[in-house]
């Protein structure tokens, strides 16, 4: 059996373009309806990494940006996890980036004007390729929540910006992870963007006490799921081009 | 009892927000923390072919340019090949085809350089008329937004390129055409990006 086009995309557990709660969508999502297109070798492909690209303290937000033998301020967590397909087939040596605000909630972007302080040993960025099993991790601290100009009093709760790539350009994704138990997850405008209950739930990072290192680092465990693929069972059919 | 299936569901998007920049250019952001960024250099040094650049800007529904987008480009090589191994054959070393852009803060404007890909003959026969894959995300956008480069110079491939003919408002088709101009004798394509409205750019679902 050889792999065949991709499953296409479920809409439905995805937020819609527009969603006037979030304001910025408003302008910025548009009207007319997507044109479908069967996945055809254009979209099949996409970029690979090795380790040639990045290095190996790129995983670690606690030590990439301290001052020798320092390290930021704030809960020190680890996030792990695995990157599967919807055939629940983990995606190997794909590159898993991420980013996030500091303890307090403050980004290190000069458009961030947030009163909360830098933390001088902390950048707030991460990248890592997947094992062959689809395995990352990254260690960090836990981000805090900040503020935003939605509503004047809007929060977004803590969160870790995740890209990752998979194995085709037709499963490109950039999502939002999130903390089990959060109490400002229900009210936050970006999060409800997403209709369906379950499909929020899965963007919860869960405490996962077996993977803690006593004494020294809590872990959360966050799996990822990208598009699947059928399998050319005959090879005399065309492929889905 | 009905048999349940055991597919996993998608992980569903969410906007990748103003900053951006901080995890996939942190350079832009104001720091420097990486060996190398990915996604600057995206057809290497030996790459054969014309060499393009290609500039643009995203507008959204009142008609201001947005400043904080990153598009990403997916691309063949002049030969039509993907830098991918289940497109048979190789490309140069060093092309990767794949690319990261972001728009100037105060602008809005982007650009990269690359070389012009070919025609990808597709297993069906058909062939793809020369097209750069374009992914856009920013504050405001749910889930990246699939659109394709074709270029103005290729009137004969476009009108028989696949994929624009399934687009069946060719007023609409247009909006995929990048405009050729030249700059200290090197040639330039134009592409704006308009996000919602009228004359809408065509968005796929790939």
């Amino acid at each position: 059996m050889k792999p065949g086009p991709y499953y296409q995309w479920d809409r439905r557990l995805h937020p819609p373009a527009k969603t006037p709660d979030y304001k910025t969508s408003v302008s910025r999502s548009p009207q007319y309806s997507l044109i479908s297109l069967e996945t055809s070798i254009n979209e099949m492909t996409g970029p690979r990494f090795g380790h040639n690209d990045i290095d190996p303290l790129d995983n670690d937000l606690l030590g990439n940006y301290a001052k020798p033998g320092e390290s930021p301020i704030g809960e020190r967590i680890i996030l792990h996890g695995r990157v599967l397909d919807e055939n629940a087939k983990p995606i190997p040596n794909t590159l898993v980036e991420i980013w996030q605000a500091n303890a307090g909630g403050r980004y290190r972007h000069k458009k961030d004007t947030y009163l909360a302080p830098i933390d001088p040993n902390f950048g707030g960025c991460g990248r890592t390729l997947t094992d062959e099993n689809g395995y990352y991790y990254f260690r960090t601290v836990k981000p805090g929540a900040y503020p935003w100009r939605n509503w004047v009093n809007d929060w977004r709760p803590a969160h870790i910006h995740m890209s990752i790539f998979g194995s085709a350009f037709a499963q490109r994704l950039i999502t939002q992870c999130y903390f089990e138990g959060d109490p400002l997850i229900p009210r936050c405008p970006i999060v409800q963007t997403i209709p369906d209950p379950d499909a929020i739930e899965q963007l919860t990072a869960k405490l996962d006490y077996n993977g803690t290192i006593p004494l020294d680092t809590i872990a959360y465990k966050f799996d990822i799921v990208l598009r699947g693929r059928r399998s050319t069972l005959f090879e005399n059919r065309l492929e889905g081009n | 009892m009905t048999q349940q299936l055991d597919y996993l569901k998608e992980t569903p998007s969410q906007t990748a927000g103003p900053y951006v920049h901080i995890g996939l250019a942190p350079g832009a952001a104001g720091f420097d923390i990486y060996r190398q960024e990915l996604g600057w250099d995206i057809a290497g040094p030996n790459a054969k072919g014309e060499r393009i650049r290609v500039e643009g800007v995203v507008i959204d529904g009142m008609g201001s340019p947005i400043k904080d987008v990153m598009l990403e480009t997916w691309q063949a090589n002049s030969e039509g090949l993907y830098a991918h191994p289940e497109h048979a054959g190789e490309v140069e070393d060093g092309f990767r085809g794949w690319g990261r852009v972001i728009t100037d803060f105060d602008t809005g404007e982007w650009g990269f350089d690359t070389v012009k890909p070919g025609p990808v003959k597709l297993p069906d026969g058909k062939v793809s008329a020369p097209h750069i894959s374009l992914w856009i995300v920013a504050r405001g956008i749910n889930v990246g937004l699939q659109t394709r480069l074709y270029f103005e110079d290729e009137a004969e491939a476009n009108a028989a390129d696949p994929v624009i003919n399934l687009i069946e408002w060719e007023k609409r088709r247009q909006t995929l055409i990048a405009r050729k101009t030249e700059r200290d004798g090197k040639t330039v394509y134009r592409f704006e990006i308009k996000l919602q409205g009228p004359d809408e750019t065509v968005f796929f679902d790939i």
